[in-house]
């Protein structure tokens, strides 16, 4: 055991890992709750710069904003949009929540856009209703917060790498271990509450261009949030419901369409064609397009070069801007001109997101896992289609509801035992002479996830890539790390091994075809609702293994009616309505 | 003898780099270092000033945005160009 690793041990009433989109929402909330709460947000990196948002956003996709659509009719969206696999409770209390939220970011200084009457300037974007909400100055979102932080007295320490969550004897979450990716000092932190806001496992699937690095996601999101969940008992809804968007080819961020649907642009096939109706990303959307793709009429593009200088000039600057910034460097080394030239689009590899599909950690209507005093938000919490906005507004719930427990209750004791297995655990590769790279380990096991999970999921390759997986479990007992951010990327492929394990049982166990191209299994192509109308969960067993459970789906609050269940299923544009949304484009 | 391990290193062309008349780390600025989401810049012992450290850019641009004197420069990794 390494004796010469520091050990710092610290205790705050609640704990906050993530801070960028939902966990400085929680911090904050934390502490206007309740000021005499300690609060302690950590992140792995650097808060004022972190997370999916660090450069700020392009608007917000899911806005429900009164005199545009209700709570009601945004559920009655986003169940249906989920083939109806939702428990309506949490979509309704993110609907419901939504705009007090909004105007709570618009006080402390986020700009969203206006019209002449100062009102916000919604956009329709979704197959039925309209909810997005520009911010073409959106770049200050973390500025803003890093300020409230500032103001609310949060505690803040940068690069501490969460790995574990320390559990007491009557299985409620106690505190959290983890440790500092520059000085690799081990940090015992103990807690009353701990939120965790560690956004998508974004490092699953490895981009087309063969760069670690290079997801869709902040790649700081490895998946730790959803490891740690799972180690401490908690139960994990819809995996299987991956995350797999439509990218820019090679550059992998998001083509935009929320952006440019509104002012004319669309996504088309070689021909310069309209095939779908509705860009809003789900998964028969995504089906679509992979269709389009494998059909000779691929590849598929962002088509704006029909539009007037002014709107692509309009694009370009809210595009360049924001978000993702790089992108107009990036068109311009390939001499992509807007104006001139359709996008070239690809699809993405796969992740777990709930902010972009439904899979996470299951959650109620209060940010409760079902694990007591562990409570998630934002891109890992399983609210489907949650987005920006719901990351907000959860980590609002998620804050109030952790402060509220801590203020009820006392600290429990801590094991000894889990510091000391923890603390063997993760310090391993640095003490190693020799050992595997583990960047090159997380290479191999994400070639092995493009290789064999990628949907359309065929049994036999789901069931071949659980043996790989085992082979590198064994791996990971040789990994080496010459020094702390070696040791990151080493703590960082264990939770990608473990979300890689998740996404092919979860997968396996679910044996239907739902969701579009997310859960498409090639065994079972139909879907089948008198088995599988239900939550699939995923937990650790007690024999230390994955376990898997079936959970009705919660009565709706919002009844649907028989014909609009499969208003998404119509995505598709027959040749006539084609030429027609074409013309009026 | 046994059969000896060993690690062979492979080398990048740098896709952040910084200029070196313009960077004020030796005057104690640490901006970009800070504020690198992946954590891969660093200080060139030999030079003082700012370098990229490792291959895991995800060209998100805040170093850039943020240093105060204009000083380092990302370029779209060579494997997405
Ligand atoms: C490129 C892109 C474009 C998007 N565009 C839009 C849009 O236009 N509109 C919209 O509404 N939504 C958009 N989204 C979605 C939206 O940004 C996310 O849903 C939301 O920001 C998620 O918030 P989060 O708090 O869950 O995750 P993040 O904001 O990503 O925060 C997660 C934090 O956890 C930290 N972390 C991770 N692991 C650990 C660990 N082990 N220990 C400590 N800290 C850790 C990370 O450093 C990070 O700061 C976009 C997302 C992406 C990636
Ligand atoms: S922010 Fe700019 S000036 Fe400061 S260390 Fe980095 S490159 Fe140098
Ligand atoms: S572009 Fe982003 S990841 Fe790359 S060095 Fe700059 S801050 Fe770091």
């Amino acid at each position: 055991m390494p004796n010469d690793i520091k050990v710092i041990e610290s205790e705050y009433d609640v704990v906050v890992v993530g801070g960028g989109t939902a966990g400085p929402m929680a911090a904050i909330k934390a502490r206007e709750r309740n000021p005499g709460v300690r609060v302690l947000l950590i992140d792995k990196a650097h808060v004022k710069r972190s997370g999916a948002i660090s450069m700020g956003m392009d608007g917000l996709n899911n806005a429900v904003v009164p005199g545009y659509a209700t709570p009601e009719q945004y559920t009655k969206e986003i169940t249906i949009a989920n083939d109806g696999i939702v428990n309506q409770a949490t979509v309704y209390a993110y609907a419901k929540h939504s705009f007090a939220t909004i105007e709570q970011l618009d006080r402390w200084g986020v700009k969203f856009e206006k019209d002449a009457n100062g009102d916000y300037a919604m956009r329709k974007v979704h197959h039925m209703g309209t909810y997005v909400l520009p911010m073409p100055e959106g770049h200050d979102v973390k500025k803003v917060l890093y300020r409230q932080l500032k103001r609310a007295r949060v505690e803040i320490t940068n690069r501490i790498v969460a790995t574990r969550l320390l559990t007491a004897a009557d299985g409620s979450v106690n505190g959290v271990m983890g440790f500092d990716s520059r000085t690799a000092e081990f940090h015992v932190i103990r807690a009353k509450a701990v939120v965790l806001a560690c956004g998508a496992a974004g490092r699953l699937g490895l981009p087309a261009s063969g760069y670690l690095m290079g997801t869709y996601e902040n790649p700081t999101n490895a998946g730790d949030g959803y490891a740690m969940a799972y180690h401490a008992g908690a139960e994990l809804a819809n995996l299987e419901c991956y995350q797999i968007n439509p990218l820019i080819k090679d550059y992998n961020g998001p083509a935009c369409a929320y952006v440019t649907g509104p002012l004319g642009g669309y996504t088309a096939n070689n021909r310069g064609e309209r095939f779908i109706e509705c860009d809003y990303w789900s998964g028969q959307m995504m089906l679509e397009f992979y269709q389009e793709l494998q059909s000779g009429n691929g590849p598929v593009f962002l088509k704006l070069d029909h539009l007037a200088e002014e709107t692509i000039q309009t694009i370009e600057t809210i595009l360049h801007g924001n978000e993702r910034p790089s992108r107009g460097q990036f068109h311009a080394g390939r001499g992509t001109d807007y104006r001139h030239r359709m996008v070239e689009m690809h699809i993405s590899e796969i992740g777990f997101c709930s902010g972009h599909s439904a899979s996470g950690v299951y959650v109620n209507e209060r940010a409760e896992t079902t694990v007591p005093g562990l409570y998630s938000a934002g891109d890992m919490a399983a609210v489907p289609h949650n987005y920006m906005l719901g990351a907000f507004v959860y980590g609002w719930f998620a804050g109030v509801n952790a402060a509220e427990r801590a203020a009820a209750i006392d600290f429990a004791p801590i094991d000894a035992e889990q510091v000391e297995r923890e603390k063997a655990r993760i310090f391993a590769p640095l003490l190693r002479e020799h050992g595997l790279p583990p960047l090159q380990v997380e290479y191999k096991l994400r070639r092995f996830v493009n290789d064999y999970l990628q949907p359309p999921k065929v049994t036999r390759k789901y069931e071949i890539a659980l043996e790989r997986f085992a082979e590198i479990r064994e791996d990971l007992q040789q990994l080496k790390a010459a020094d702390a951010h070696e040791l990151m990327r080493c703590a960082e492929v264990a939770a990608i091994l473990d979300c890689a394990e998740m996404a092919a049982r979860a997968s396996l166990f679910r044996t239907e075809s739902r969701w579009g191209l997310y859960h498409l299994r090639v065994d079972h192509p139909e879907r089948n609702d008198a088995e599988w109308f239900c939550h699939a969960h995923l937990k650790k067993g007690a024999d230390g293994r994955m376990s898997h459970l079936k959970r009705p789906v919660e009565p709706y609050i919002v009844p649907i009616a028989e014909q609009e269940k499969d208003a998404y299923d119509r995505l598709r544009l027959n040749p006539t309505t084609a030429a027609r949304a074409v013309a009026t484009a | 003898m046994a059969f000896q391990p060993r690690s062979i290193a492979q080398y990048s062309e740098a896709a952040v780099t910084v200029d070196l008349d313009k960077c004020i780390a030796h005057k104690g600025c640490t901006v970009c270092i800070d504020v690198c989401p992946m954590d891969i810049l660093d200080i060139d012992p030999a030079t003082g000033k700012a370098y990229m450290k490792r291959d895991e850019c995800w060209y998100c641009l805040p170093c850039q945005k943020d240093c105060p004197t204009g000083a380092i420069q990302v370029a779209i990794p060579y494997l997405l160009r």
